[in-house]
């Protein structure tokens, strides 16, 4: 566990994307998915050039395309609802292999595969290409409320003691001969979660007060602020720009 | 439960938004005053305190929705954490938390769409978190001043708060829905499958919540007015201090107390007991009730699929805890909220469910009898 840090989110690398300034590439995604969002969904094609377009940054950013696939598959549960939805849905049917399916159904579900799976590639290609710290810098930047960016900092920091802790509880568990195996054992994994909160709550005044006893005040000094040339905006913009190019002509031709 | 992008349609998601930035906006403050006053004794002189303990309780919540409760055969669920945290740390350091923990998720996981984190975080952290401390005061305000009456808001409160946020779904649905299903629909399907996910929220929150009560009751916010008055530390001689952790460790792990070893299961059995018993009457109550109204949209469909989504999701999640690494790489594809694919489905899923939680009441309660009489007697 010595890398406790290094998180399977980021992959290390030093590609034009990755060394992009944080703000200026969730500015990007953000505005990408925006556009994605905003999409009329008759217009197949686009959502094939928007994918072709996340497929180039992520050559630039080398990230390979199992790594980007695997990360995708956080999507699942919306991809079975979606399947759902040709059945449920109202509307003129239509037979495709002997079911009989709605097609705005048909169409509801190709727009949220479309868009959601889109949307997970953006944020994951976000991810591994951003240092989590430095993706925090670049909230700041975007003007979140610093009493937001530093709960948020305080979470990521300690998000994984918090979870060994509860790794801890469930080897003792474990060790102990215990098995949760139904309903019955709810009791004792509760008492473990009660437990996990007396922890991490009492953790937290500790790591207030030794904060206090080095003179926090209630603000962090920030110390490597980022900035952005005007070129690396330019190159971040890039994304969005020609994404809503497609987006026009999307509208365009619908 | 998190939404994607592209689900609701642009101009409901900048809405909700503005909703949700004002939620939060109005958290920050509220959360500031709600951790001042948590400070139990002289407290640290006026520092800042909401940072550090806001953050803590965030990853609080983002470890225990990881924790698994097994349902029956294979099945498992986790918690939502809504309610809990806003019964444990008040309402608006709830909002804030559960919100930088959908943002971070958001961000990090691209567990719910960026666009769509307004939807989200109105739904999941404001709507809940809200209706679940509104009846939980309510409730408690009833019978003041009875300890055990905490358990039994904290489990109504949980019970009423998914639902609730099923509803509000259903209401942005209605909005800016990109689907042509029809509302009354969604709403049976989306209130009918998140009662029963209720269900098991409200067990897991009420027992958690008992949990906390047994050891640091004041550091549960929605109680305070409960405790007569703050614990204090006491300069107790050194004779007494080794029993002084074994108390406080109780809930931590049933056999760290050194204590002989056919006490080590009588006081895990015993106390919960009667809470488990009455959380299992009242879940029987509400899923006979769901059943009721839900049974009759129930239609001949599979629900095979269901099953098989749940199994995918065990399959991972087992692949995952074996390559540990990092803990956050175990956040896998969650169970519980696959019974949202479930759509028109509902009314069969709910009667199974229903069943299979009916049968398993009357099994867990006899087994428990059963268990307990000889622990009593020994």
């Amino acid at each position: 566990m010595g890398a406790g840090h290094a998180h399977q989110l980021y992959r290390e690398g030093r590609s034009p994307v990755h060394t992009l300034p944080p703000h200026c590439k969730i500015a990007a995604v953000f505005c990408f998915v925006v556009v994605v969002v905003s999409t009329p969904r008759e217009a197949v094609w686009a959502f094939g050039a928007y994918a072709l377009l996340l497929a180039g940054v992520a050559a630039v950013a080398r990230i390979p395309a199992g790594f980007l696939l695997r990360r995708l598959l956080i999507e699942i549960p919306f991809v079975a609802f979606a399947l759902l939805m040709p059945f449920v849905a109202e509307g003129e049917r239509v037979q495709v292999l002997g079911l009989s399916l709605s097609q705005s159904g048909l169409w509801s579900a190709w727009n949220i595969l479309a868009k959601g799976t889109l949307g997970v590639a953006a944020s994951v290609l976000l991810a591994s290409t951003t240092e989590l710290r430095s993706l925090l810098l670049g909230l700041q930047r975007l003007r979140m409320p610093p009493l937001m960016v530093q709960i948020a900092s305080f979470m990521i920091r300690y998000g994984d003691v918090i979870t060994d802790e509860m790794r801890r509880m469930r080897i003792a568990r474990r060790s102990r001969g215990f098995e949760a195996r139904g309903v019955q054992h709810w009791g004792v994994l509760a008492k473990s979660a009660g437990a996990l909160f007396i922890r991490s709550y009492e953790r937290g005044e500790r790591v207030h007060l030794a904060m206090v006893s080095r003179g926090y005040t209630g603000t962090m000094p920030v110390i490597d602020d980022v900035t952005a040339s005007r070129t690396q905006w330019t190159y971040a913009a890039a994304l969005p720009l020609t994404a809503l190019a497609v987006c026009l002509t999307g509208w365009m031709l619908t | 439960m998190h939404v994607p992008d592209g689900f609701i349609n642009a101009p409901v998601s900048a809405a909700t938004g503005v909703v949700a930035a004002a939620a939060v906006a109005v958290s920050l403050r509220g959360a500031r005053r709600e951790l001042l006053d948590t400070a139990g004794g002289a407290g640290a002189g006026g520092g800042e305190r909401t940072a550090p303990l806001a953050g803590l309780v965030a990853a609080f919540i983002f470890a225990v929705q990881m924790l698994n409760f097994p349902v029956a055969a294979g099945t498992s669920g986790h918690l939502l954490g809504g309610a809990l945290a806003a019964i444990l740390v008040g309402p608006y350091t709830g909002v804030l938390c559960v919100s930088v923990v959908l943002l971070m998720q958001g961000v990090l996981f691209a567990d719910g769409g960026l666009t769509a984190l307004g939807v989200n975080i109105t739904d999941m952290a404001v709507v809940t978190t809200v209706v679940a401390y509104v009846i939980f005061r309510g409730l408690l305000k009833l019978a003041p001043g009875r300890r055990r009456m905490v358990t039994v808001a904290s489990l109504v409160a949980a019970l009423v708060s998914v639902p609730a946020a099923a509803a509000a779904f259903t209401a942005l649905y209605a909005l800016g829905g990109t689907t042509d299903i029809a509302i009354g629909k969604v709403f049976t399907a989306m209130v009918g499958v998140h009662v029963l996910i209720g269900i098991g929220e409200a067990a897991i929150t009420a027992l958690t919540v008992g949990a906390v009560m047994a050891v640091r009751p004041d550091l549960v916010h929605g109680a305070r007015g409960l405790t007569a008055r703050p614990l204090e530390l006491r300069n107790t001689g050194p004779v007494a201090a080794p029993g002084a952790p074994a108390v406080a460790r109780t809930a931590d792990e049933p056999e760290a107390a050194p204590a002989p070893a056919d006490t080590a299961p009588a006081p895990a059995a015993v106390t919960p007991r009667r809470s488990v018993r009455r959380v299992w009457l009242a879940g029987l109550a509400a899923a006979l009730l769901c059943a009721g109204v839900v049974s009759f949209y129930a239609s001949a469909s599979p629900d095979g699929l269901e099953k098989v989504a749940h199994d995918k999701g065990i399959d991972k999640k087992t692949e995952d805890h074996a390559t540990q690494d990092s803990p956050l790489a175990d956040y896998g594809v969650e169970d519980i909220t696959d019974a949202r694919l479930s759509g028109g489905l509902a009314g069969v899923i709910g009667v199974g469910a229903t069943l299979a939680v009916g049968t398993g009441v009357f099994v867990v309660v006899r087994k428990r009898r059963a268990a307990a009489e000889p622990a009593e007697t020994v």
